[in-house]
């Protein structure tokens, strides 16, 4: 079984939040970078248990700079096979997708994964936009994942409830809580992965469907209307007649 | 025109009549595209909040993106959309990227306000501690609605219905079973919701939190730690890799305010910290604030809530 798991560099999620250039550029001075916690934890740590019972072979691929190589290597210490980074700063979903899914059409991958979203874009798009470029089925936001022979048998959260949900290889997955335990690497893995395969490629063309403008810091809150515990009553009244929330 | 597709095969969500209410501010003319076994009555309420007209294929369950991707990039260039619209849920993450790509439209994913004058639509980022202005570059825009964003509206009447059908393939995904608790609300949807977290020093005290959620006709919801060691469901789990929420009313029992849960529920309308330490950080994010003991409080408020339930209604 050949996996794919599709890893983006997020910021670590105690980082504070800010922005230069004129709110145009994201501040990453002093910012401690991680992989994205659904890539990692959830997407990676599943493929390594797949392989682990059914045996194959785990490639992590990002789309990023030489800066990325980083994290990179703390994936393949936690287990991964080999890496690959297309070698180009990730300017929006589309471009990110173009070039995973032009890396991944000749690669014979039974299976994609993708994390359920990057804690930093939160778009929920790469995975979905990769298989359609593959013409292969999709699964969303999969909190657990099992599979027998060619099938995938998964569940995913459905408004309030979960949906038990079957399809064969080759098929592309967002992962979601609830799939794996984070696993920490151990020294024989980080020694390992330092001599793991870490393989370059050029971008290919691709547009950019979205642009990022400007941002902005959700404006600080009025200071908090402190109630006396023992009456909620009046805390009541204030959700009903000022915030008008009840 | 914008194209609006509705997810009817788990009943009509507030999230659809937000989408369409948002697609009716976009422009006078608004499809609407739906499949399953939609019923007559949950059309007419589309028709309500701004669908001039409705489209139902009816011989396609609507839980494969494939086949949806297929369906809706079809009538969205036979009907020339100008902007194909989302609810940012379950359904659209699926669906919304695949067909970006078949129409080659850049997707505003998780939109949460109409677009600015310079077409640009604002949409949280870094998990809430941000906004980004996002432009599409395309001709054809994609946006999904961030649920609760934006409130539906009734401005329309009668819409006239039209079944559709073509060939949209194969399902590639079976659809084995669908598990849904009964009675309990849908947290992404709430527009109250009352959480806690290890302040409740047990999963065995959850039933006061129950009772006042109850009172409240609230969800359920708790901090990471709590369902990391399985005293509460994973999906109850707010916060910045937990679901991210932004109800109306967002209680807060016993949670710290950790950055990561902040992340989470930062979108709500009002706050309301319920905890012992008085330099919790949650408090400097909260609108109201009770210094007091989880044990104390609960049974209070979930009485004061009872007896203004008796009163107003």
């Amino acid at each position: 079984m050949k996996i794919l798991v599709c890893i983006s560099k997020s910021p670590d999620t105690t980082s504070k939040i800010s922005f230069i250039q004129d709110n145009k550029v994201f501040d990453e001075n002093g910012v401690q970078f991680i992989v994205n916690p659904y890539d990692e934890w959830y997407a990676l740590v599943r493929a390594l248990e797949l392989k682990e019972t059914l045996g194959g072979q785990v490639t992590i691929i990002t789309v990023g700079t030489a800066n990325d190589e980083a994290i990179m290597r703390k994936a393949l210490a936690i287990g991964a096979d080999e890496a690959v980074r297309i070698d180009a700063e990730p300017k929006d979903a589309y471009f990110t997708a173009s070039q995973i899914a032009n890396f991944a059409k000749d690669g014979a991958f039974d299976l994609i994964l993708t994390g359920k979203e990057t804690i930093n874009y939160n778009g929920s798009q790469v995975g979905g936009m990769i298989s359609e470029m593959l013409d292969f089925p999709f699964i969303s936001l999969a909190s657990k994942l099992e599979v027998t022979g060619t099938t995938v048998c998964a569940e995913r959260e459905i408004a309030g409830g979960v949906q038990v949900i079957e399809a064969n290889f080759p098929l592309v997955i967002s992962c979601s809580k609830g799939m794996a335990e984070q696993r920490i690497p151990n020294m024989r893995g980080i020694m390992a992965a330092r001599t793991k395969p870490l393989q370059v490629v050029s971008p290919i063309n691709s547009d950019e469907l979205t642009s990022y403008v400007s941002y902005n810091t959700p404006s600080s809150k009025a200071a908090v209307k402190i109630i006396d515990a023992s009456n909620m009553d009046e805390l009541v009244q204030l959700l009903h007649s000022e915030a008008k929330v009840i | 025109m914008v194209l609006v597709y509705i997810t009817t095969q788990h009943g009509i969500a507030k999230s659809a009549l937000e989408t369409v209410s948002y697609a009716r501010k976009l422009a006078e003319e608004v499809v609407v595209l739906t499949c399953g076994s939609a019923s007559a009555k949950d059309l007419e309420i589309l028709g309500q909040y701004g669908a001039k007209s409705i489209l139902v294929n009816r011989s396609i369950e609507g839980e494969d993106s494939q086949q949806l991707a297929r369906l809706i990039s079809s009538y969205a260039l036979s009907l020339k959309a100008e902007t194909v619209m989302f609810s940012h849920d379950f359904i659209g993450k699926g669906v919304a990227p695949r067909v970006s790509v078949r129409l080659k439209a850049g997707l505003v994913a998780g939109a949460i306000s109409l677009p600015e004058a310079d077409g640009s639509i604002k949409i949280n980022v870094f998990s809430g501690k941000a906004i980004a202005f996002v432009k599409v570059n395309s001709p054809v825009k994609i946006i999904s609605l961030l649920p609760n964003s934006v409130a539906p509206e009734i401005t329309g009447a009668n819409c006239a219905v039209e079944e559709i059908s073509g060939d949209v393939g194969s399902a590639a995904i079976k659809v084995l079973s669908t598990k849904k608790p009964e009675g309990d609300i849908a947290l992404p949807e709430a527009e109250l919701v009352v959480s806690a977290g290890r302040g409740m020093k047990g999963p065995e005290n959850w039933g006061m939190i129950e009772n006042l959620a109850k009172e409240l006709g609230a969800a359920t919801a708790c901090s990471r730690p709590v369902a990391d060691i399985g005293w509460r469901p994973h999906h109850e789990h707010v916060g910045q890799t937990g679901v991210a929420i932004r109800p109306n009313l967002y209680i807060a029992i016993g949670i710290s305010g950790a950055i990561q849960h902040l992340a989470g529920v930062n979108g709500s309308k009002v706050i309301v910290v319920v905890n012992t330490d008085k330099e919790a950080p949650f408090f400097k994010a909260a609108d109201y604030g009770v210094i007091g003991d989880a044990f104390d409080v609960i049974p209070r408020l979930t009485e004061a809530v009872r007896k203004f339930n008796a009163e107003n209604n």
